[in-house]
């Protein structure tokens, strides 16, 4: 009952809203369509080598080979696949550690709440392209590692943001009464705070997967991120990157399907931030 | 003025700090961590006493605070110790790269700081008209775009078919001025594409920010004209946040080289950093790591000193 209203709700608004926000929204269902159905869609396996090195956009390869001979149209579905869900997973992380610790710091307050923001002020000093080298020469580049050196590092935005709505929030009369009544401190963090620090985040969750996403893509064209035979759309880049000096737009592709994606999800944070804060800038 | 002062030495004093903890972090960082550094670069098949010599030839058998303390002195005199991969000194492959890299980001900055400014107030002047709104999506695509997407375009028209530019950044010490900004025009340009829809977004949000404020109105209201109040009343105020949009994209440019310099073969410091990284050479990605966080917060610093030199309100106290 409660979600077919919910639903309602949000096709009313979506009828309102611009253009930008239903190409965004075409574009992720696009996207998610692909990752979720990609073994269904390829003709090759992910790393299955197929043919020769460089072969030219034809009927048996449609976007024609990479730089080993596997298929580059299927290493592109693929690689919605990977990127995304790194991406995805990495974000949902930076959200659970940055989201806790920040209305943790909000409702307890005092030493607590100091100690966290001195360590998130010196993280945030660093540029984080440049911490996340450092770490990742320390720990080799794996998988894990990477999610969770970009989670850590990304969840001091995420600790500020959720911070300072949540600020606004504990010093609200049911907070106190909740306090009183003897709730602990995850209830009320779950049952007071969230709800009301939710519009924010929701938008920023967005940002911050975009800024993740070009993150994870930036390092892997580094080739310091996702490492082969797995199909990612930064390594991609690098790996076809010599076609382009012979005219051949191939290596554009996984880098323009990159950029889709974040155009996107921005234009439909864009589309949400205007529609919970009245726009940011309009006063 | 004693106020000024005041605040200008306590942002000084919280930047040094700010400094010393950071260059705590970078040299810790890799003690901390698990896994032993020896080990880890020299392989599992190392036997023990090779393991033992690279330890004592890194220094790594003395405490840690020790090791420390020698590497910031040595930093700070300009020795930053020796490349594990070929032992050359540190500061010599340095030094040129970070010439090179500093005037890559010069360049950019000298093109896109003055265009994104006039754009972005132009945006703020003009606000919900059909230029604005264009901006609006423009910025917002651009700002979606990977780096490297950007810069394999320009290669794509500007070096490949229309061959204006060259599509690889070699510079050695003796290419002469213009023949260097000929040859960097391509990566500059790239990261001219990449901040100018930021510093324009931001300087526009500034200025919409500040001609909401009440004493605009009022001077609107006086019937001032519109030139005047621009010039009077809101540009005055508007310096602070302007410096701080320029200076916070000046860093932003400055860590920006990294994978444009590596997609042009540009001989710069991103690209030394990147290297290292794939051949896990610790002492150089200290070094380097260390001179761009201390680029990027001096330059956040300088941002913080110049919007309290440019506060009104500061320089004529009641």
């Amino acid at each position: 009952m409660e979600l077919s209203m919910v639903l309602k709700e949000f096709w009313k608004e979506l009828k309102k809203a611009p253009g930008t926000a239903w190409v965004g929204l075409a574009i992720i269902v696009f996207y998610v369509f692909l990752a979720v159905f990609a073994p269904f869609l390829t003709p090759y396996g992910e790393s299955e080598v197929v043919g020769y090195e460089f072969e030219p956009w034809g009927e048996n390869f449609a976007l024609g080979t990479d730089n080993l001979g596997r298929d580059m149209a299927t290493r592109l579905i693929y690689g919605a696949r990977n990127t995304i869900g790194i991406a995805f997973i990495t974000t949902a992380l930076t959200f659970m550690m940055g989201s806790i610790t920040g209305f943790m710091a909000a409702t307890l307050g005092g030493w607590f709440d100091q100690a966290l923001s001195r360590v998130v002020d010196i993280l945030m000093a660093i540029p984080s392209l440049i911490f996340a080298l450092l770490i990742l020469t320390i720990t080799g580049t794996s998988i894990p590692a990477l999610i969770i050196v970009i989670a850590v590092l990304d969840s001091t935005r995420v600790f500020r943001l959720a911070r300072a709505v949540s600020m606004n929030v504990v010093v609200m009369d049911y907070v106190e009464v909740a306090k009183l009544r003897g709730e602990g401190l995850w209830w009320i963090m779950n049952r007071e705070v969230l709800p009301n620090a939710t519009a924010p985040l929701v938008a920023e969750f967005g940002l911050r997967f975009c800024f993740v996403f070009l993150f994870i893509s930036a390092l892997s064209f580094l080739g310091l991120g996702i490492q082969p035979p797995t199909a990612d759309w930064g390594s991609m880049v690098r790996d076809n990157a010599t076609l382009i000096t012979f005219g051949d737009i191939t290596p554009l592709l996984p880098a323009g399907a990159i950029a889709m994606l974040t155009v996107g999800v921005n234009f439909v944070v864009d589309w949400f931030l205007q529609l919970t804060s009245g726009l940011r800038d309009e006063h | 003025m004693g106020k000024i002062l005041k605040m200008i030495a306590q942002r000084l004093g919280l930047g040094l700090i700010t400094l010393l903890v950071v260059s705590l972090i970078i040299f810790l960082g890799v003690e901390l961590l698990p896994g032993d550094l020896a080990e880890a670069i020299l392989g599992q098949a190392a036997t023990e006493e090779t393991v033992a010599a690279f330890r004592r030839e890194l220094k790594l058998d003395l405490p840690a605070h020790e090791r420390y303390f020698d590497w910031l002195f040595g930093i700070m005199q300009g020795d930053m110790g020796k490349s594990l991969a070929n032992q050359r000194q540190i500061s010599e492959l340095i030094g040129t790269r970070l010439g090179n890299t500093l005037f890559l980001a010069m360049v950019a900055a000298i093109i896109s700081v003055p265009l994104a400014v006039t754009l972005g107030v132009l945006a703020a002047l003009y606000r919900n008209s059909f230029y604005d709104k264009c901006v609006n999506v423009v910025t917002l695509t651009s700002i979606s775009f990977p780096e490297f997407f950007v810069a394999y375009i320009l290669i794509l028209f500007l070096a490949v078919k229309a061959g204006i530019f060259p599509s690889i950044s070699n510079v050695s010490p003796d290419t002469d001025l213009w023949d260097r900004v000929y040859r960097v025009a391509l990566p500059a340009l790239t990261l001219t594409l990449v901040v100018i829809a930021h510093m324009m977004r931001m300087t526009r949000a500034a200025i919409i920010n500040l001609l909401a404020s009440p004493y605009i109105e009022m001077a609107n209201l006086k019937g001032m004209p519109r030139s005047r109040i621009i010039v009077k009343h809101a540009l005055p105020n508007a310096w602070a946040p302007i410096i701080n949009v320029i200076v916070i994209n000046l860093a932003y440019l400055v860590v920006g080289v990294v994978v444009v310099e590596v997609v042009f073969v540009y001989p710069g410091l991103g690209q030394l950093l990147v290297d290292s990284v794939s051949k896990r050479d610790i002492p150089v990605v200290q070094a380097a790591s260390m001179i761009f966080a201390a680029t990027y917060i001096l330059l956040n610093l300088t941002a913080d000193i110049l919007s309290i030199l440019t506060n009104p309100r500061l320089l004529h106290p009641k």
